[in-house]
């Protein structure tokens, strides 16, 4: 795979996975088309450019890891993946259907290449947090990346981590919460309200980063802002939009968990040619 | 005094000491161990771990929960983690995260539950594990073991370190009857026998087997020839072992500190019901929570004695054909 920092490269890298991963939940007649567009960015960001990973070696002990916490999300990450050499783009259209390795939730099973079995909210960032320690206690440099929705974090364990990773003074973790607002019922802030947020993560001891999830040179600052901190974990606050990039999507709960008809996959890959 | 007779069994160590030092052991010999805690290190013995490797040792605080997910991280990072607590927090709090983190990717993660069962005594049920072996057996791809004295423990956390793939390990707080001499071999999966008998097996697990020995006594006063056998591994079963007993002796009693209809027995009911039916008697906890005393009171008042052993014995054999 290349890996570039150029933003334009970037942007045109991750129009091509929201394409693909529109195509692979119609394909599919089920799954979350609004998350997988809201983090488009940040995982294209990771992958393309920030995460220290190699494709050819995806077991590599000293890798970075990246955990998709919100695991519904997972078509726009198995586009990524396949786009970096993971696994085959051919059998992406097969998302959801028997035997394959595109499973509706990620899958390690089917998938080894990823880093979690994830889908049941809650548990990714104590997953990454374990990774993250066993790395230190190797002297490695891997560092551990986790994707939690903003739903995802009115589970518990999520603030379980939260507590336990600054007091461990563990600074080669990094959660990047993908705050579209956005829950299968409705709204975050008429469901359960996370505010005030970014209050919370720092009441927690993390050093807290606030970007447009949407602007891959600010996440890439973050990035390097999260890179560069010392004794402390880093939360990325990623303000972004559900259903980024596809006019009848964007801020509508009903593209949580609906996948596109035929129709509106068309209209959506026109808005995003 | 009674008269010493073979089946007099001294007084070891609890399990749950055993394990500490087990660990201590494997942390010595293989640096890839870690051990992880929820706020009960002293209770759980993995305080000697965590003072003699405290790189090595991540202390959770009291959030289960977080503390087995973590482990799982750590494992899917090569570690081989053995995360402890009181047997009812580990798998009560931390079941969810047992299943979706390391049965269903099928981490390398060893999980220790300690004051399993009802003879931790005076705290009563809060405290008390009697689902854990029901719950541990039902996730795919766990090797639930239930060690009955201090040298099985031993030896089962060196097997369970070696074996690749999720582990439940059964520890109680009481000081048990020593079964075992050290140099005994132990093998994951593989029951052992631990008394010839014609007339009736008596399977047994964790603190019952001394309580099932004790009751092949009395019957062999009374002629009958009771087998004992130790499950130390109650998944995988011994498939063998229990055709074997049934077709050698057509009687079975399963005893178990735990909720009789829902962990060793019903399994071992289903391998005999596959391979060779024959009558069967249950021993452990009825379909109740116990309460607050002393172990020697509550293994009294909720059936757990050789006395109960013995008495489902006589029952089972005469309902043979």
């Amino acid at each position: 795979m290349q890996k570039t920092s150029d933003v334009a490269q970037l942007a045109a890298i991750t129009k091509r996975m929201r394409r693909t991963a529109i195509e692979m939940i119609t394909e599919a007649g089920s799954g979350h088309p609004g998350g997988s567009l809201s983090a488009a960015e940040i995982v294209t960001t990771l992958f393309f450019d920030v995460l220290r990973h190699d494709p050819d070696n995806p077991h590599w002990p000293d890798r970075d890891r990246f955990i998709l916490s919100k695991g519904h999300c997972c078509p726009i990450l198995y586009a990524v993946m396949a786009e970096c050499g993971y696994c085959p783009k051919d059998q992406l259209m097969t998302l959801r259907k028997l035997g394959s390795m595109y499973q509706g939730h990620p899958d390690v099973r089917f998938l080894p290449a990823l880093e979690a079995s994830t889908g049941s909210l809650g548990l990714g960032l104590s997953l990454g947090l374990g990774m993250s320690l066993a790395a230190r206690m190797n002297g490695g440099k891997s560092r551990s990346y986790v994707v939690l929705g903003d739903g995802e974090i009115q589970e518990g364990q999520i603030w379980e981590a939260a507590m336990a990773a600054p007091f461990l003074k563990v600074d080669n973790l990094v959660a990047i919460v993908d705050y579209n607002q956005i829950q299968l019922d409705g709204f975050v802030k008429d469901i359960m309200s996370l505010e005030p947020l970014a209050d919370k993560w720092r009441g927690f001891g993390w050093h807290v980063v606030e970007a447009f999830g949407h602007d891959i040179a600010a996440l890439q600052n973050a990035f390097g802002e999260a890179s560069s901190m010392k004794g402390k974990p880093t939360c990325i606050l990623a303000h972004t939009v559900k259903g980024k990039g596809v006019s009848f999507m964007e801020n509508n709960p009903k593209f949580h968990g609906t996948a596109p008809t035929r129709e509106e996959c068309a209209k959506a890959l026109q808005e995003l040619a | 005094m009674p008269a010493k007779t073979k089946y007099e069994l001294p007084l070891g160590a609890a399990t749950r000491e055993a394990f500490g030092k087990a660990l201590v052991e494997l942390g010595r010999t293989n640096p890839n161990v870690v051990a992880l805690d929820a706020d009960l290190s002293k209770s759980t013995y993995t305080a000697g771990f965590a003072k003699e490797f405290p790189a090595r040792f991540i202390e959770c605080g009291i959030a289960e929960a977080n503390m087995i997910a973590i482990a799982s991280g750590m494992a899917s990072a090569g570690k081989i983690p053995f995360a402890a607590s009181f047997s009812v927090f580990a798998m009560n709090k931390g079941f969810e995260q047992l299943r979706v983190t390391a049965a269903y990717p099928n981490v390398n993660l060893k999980v220790v539950g300690t004051h399993s069962g009802i003879s931790i005594g005076e705290d009563g049920p809060s405290q008390m594990s009697v689902e854990d072996l029901s719950l541990a057996c039902s996730l795919p791809g766990f090797t639930v073991l239930s060690p009955a004295d201090e040298i099985s423990m031993i030896e089962l956390v060196k097997l369970a370190a070696a074996h690749v793939g999720p582990v439940f390990i059964r520890a109680g707080r009481p000081k048990v009857a020593r079964i075992y001499e050290a140099g005994q071999p132990f093998t994951i999966g593989q029951a052992i026998e631990l008394l010839e008998g014609s007339d009736v097996t008596l399977i047994a697990t964790g603190l019952m087997v001394a309580e099932s020995i004790r009751a092949a006594e009395t019957l062999e006063a009374e002629g009958i020839s009771a087998r004992v056998i130790d499950f130390h591994t109650v998944k995988p079963l011994d498939r063998e072992a229990i055709a074997r007993a049934a077709r050698e002796t057509g009687a079975i009693v399963v005893s178990e500190e735990h909720l009789a209809d829902a962990g060793l027995g019903v399994r071992v009911a289903q391998v005999v019901a596959e391979s060779h039916p024959a009558p069967m008697e249950f021993v452990g906890i009825q379909n109740t929570y116990a309460e607050s005393a002393t172990p020697e009171q509550l293994l009294d008042k909720y059936g757990l004695l050789a006395r109960d052993v013995a008495a489902a014995a006589r029952r089972v054999v005469k309902r043979k054909r």
